[in-house]
């Protein structure tokens, strides 16, 4: 392997760093460099100390988890599929995850509770998962039409939703969820998914071997010990720990599964087990450098997370495609 | 030195038996052509011999255990398989793809342990692909592939090597080479079991001969006694002309009249 694919490691997680110590110094509320290491360090309840440790801070960590459940997600599934297009939404935990939350803010449970939404959206990507479980094993082709069948049955629930929103509100507030936010979540949101994501993440870590084997295709990897069916399992438990949690605390958030491991896997011999953990670090830098973009770019109503990567990640789509397109047979 | 024994296999799909009672026992020392028509079940034996499928009844035994009871990471570590016409899924290099074959013998984090970089490059050179080393293995020719896969299911050293049409798709030289290479492998005590569709290079490499006609056993035996016209009219439907012994055999067919 050359030697920058030996540093893609050390590179990514660079990169986050930067991306991290960024995000805590940018921001609406313009605060000096020097408050901001005071107010890291010292536990005192000055104004700098509270933007810092009270906002900015929870707000990066909960973005570093959502990013980095994002980008090992992708790069999993990108890895058992052996499809680059392959993406964390593919098996319907997302819209499982939206469901949850937008029954929530329905029922006006957030009005009462507010980690409701984080918690339903919870629910809803384990039930998802379940769903797709329970109807996809036994095949790769299965777990991913279970999956988009699950996608299309939650769609139609959001759409149902949205339908007979009890008032006008609640309809905006449902839709201004489902475009993804980092704003206004605090300790106790990143208390909440925290453990959900590190556990997925863990189990997401655990799959290296078996995506690599599965470069040579299902039959060729059970023959070298992969044990396929337990390979799926794995990757639904470890996509629907971490990106159901995610999507729960942020909502919807495209492009940063997708777009992450291609970014990696050139740079490591296109081995699917190098690109793991240069996925997530670069997920992680991705989410928080879209989510300075939605703190630095002043509009008249807050600039939605989900669009900023989306704005930026579909142009990268149609590259992707037309590359594609050039290298196919 | 490992033997496999298959009793009273059979496999159903659709109402139809594609295997249909066979039984065969297979020693060390053995290289076996499996030939038959399109579609006489030969993939699908493989497939059951290399416990990738199981039989809906029947059972096959590697070294008196039942291939169900050994673990899975074991088995890889016996046996090599190799399905038709393999692809590599991503653009890995040439040397990563043939690595991949000591899956079973790595611990699941980490690379290559140091002591396995020398028997790397010597499978490497064995299947002639020193000057692919470092090139994509979705940029070689379809015979540099097969000769590439060939690589990455003998660096394991595996006890029993079942690979289904590794000849096809390969020029004369390489084609000589390969059934050069699986004679030798039988010679040194292992067991190799390949679909052949060549029967001239079968009649001249292989030493044993399992013929498949509709899911059963037409023949199974020494290649020199099994390999006659009688036999190739009974699988293939073709009159032939088998000259010749050993090295010097060929198979020859003719259109029915």
């Amino acid at each position: 392997m050359s030697p920058l694919g030996k540093a893609m490691p050390w590179l990514a997680g660079l990169v986050l760093l930067l991306a991290a110590a960024a995000s805590l110094f940018i921001g609406r509320v313009n605060v000096a460099p020097a408050e901001i290491l005071h107010g890291l360090t010292s536990p005192d309840l000055s104004l700098a100390g509270l933007v810092v440790t009270e906002l900015r801070l929870p707000r990066a960590i909960l973005a570093i988890l959502v990013g980095a459940a994002l980008g090992l997600s992708g790069a999993v599934l990108q890895g058992l599929l052996r499809n680059p297009l392959a993406e964390p939404g593919l098996l319907g935990v997302t819209s499982g995850a939206a469901v949850g939350a937008v029954l929530a803010i329905y029922f006006g449970l957030t009005q009462v509770a507010g980690l409701a939404a984080p918690m339903m959206g919870l629910l809803g990507a384990m039930g998802a998962g379940a769903i797709t479980f329970a109807f996809g094993r036994g095949g790769t082709l299965t777990l991913i039409l279970a999956g988009s069948a699950v996608s299309g049955l939650m769609a139609a629930f959001l759409a149902l939703a949205l339908n007979f929103a009890p008032s006008p509100y609640a309809a905006y507030e449902i839709t201004v969820w489902m475009l993804g936010s980092l704003s206004e979540r605090s300790w106790d949101h990143v208390l909440l998914v925290a453990p959900f994501i590190l556990a997925g993440l863990g189990v997401l870590g655990l799959m290296g071997r078996a995506i690599d084997a599965l470069a040579l295709g299902e039959v060729q990897a059970a023959s070298l010990g992969i044990d396929l069916d337990r390979t799926r399992l794995l990757a639904l438990i470890g996509v629907g720990l971490s990106v159901g949690a995610a999507t729960s605390v942020t909502g919807a958030v495209g492009f940063i599964g997708l777009v992450a491991p291609h970014l990696v896997r050139p740079f490591v011999g296109h081995r699917p087990s190098r690109t793991l953990l240069p996925s997530a670090f670069l997920g992680a830098a991705l989410l928080l450098l879209a989510d300075i973009l939605t703190r630095v770019i002043h509009t008249s109503s807050e600039l939605r997370l989900g669009v900023v990567t989306s704005l930026i990640g579909a142009p990268f789509f149609f590259w992707l495609v037309l590359r594609l397109r050039k290298t196919a047979p | 030195m490992s033997r496999l024994a298959a009793t009273e296999l059979t496999v159903r799909r659709g109402g139809r038996a594609i295997l249909d009672g066979l039984s065969c026992a297979l020693e060390p020392g053995m290289l076996v052509a499996v030939v038959g028509a399109n579609g006489a079940g030969k993939s699908t034996l493989l497939s059951v011999l290399a416990g990738l499928l199981k039989p809906d009844a029947g059972e096959v035994r590697l070294d008196d255990r039942p291939l169900g009871a050994i673990d899975r990471r074991e088995l890889a570590r016996r046996r090599a398989y190799l399905p038709q016409n393999p692809r590599a899924e991503w653009p890995i290099s040439v040397e990563r793809l043939v690595a991949l074959g000591l899956t079973p013998q790595l611990p699941a984090f980490g690379g290559l342990a140091g002591g396995l970089e020398p028997r790397l490059t010597q499978a490497i050179a064995e299947c002639d692909l020193t000057a692919h080393r470092h090139q994509p293995a979705t940029t070689l020719s379809g015979g540099e592939l097969a000769r590439a896969m060939l690589a990455r299911a003998l660096i394991g050293d595996p006890q029993v090597l079942i690979a289904d049409e590794p000849i096809a798709g390969l020029d004369p030289r390489h084609a000589l080479d390969t059934a050069g290479r699986l004679a030798a492998l039988a010679a040194g005590g292992k067991l190799v079991v390949a679909a052949f569709h060549d029967l001239t290079l079968a009649a001249r490499y292989t030493t044993h001969l399992l013929a498949l006609r509709d899911g059963r056993l037409a023949a199974f035996g020494t290649t020199g006694q099994v390999l006659t016209p009688a036999l190739i009219r009974q699988v293939f439907d073709v009159e032939a002309a088998v000259s010749g012994a050993g090295s010097t055999a060929h198979v020859d067919f003719r259109a029915p009249t």
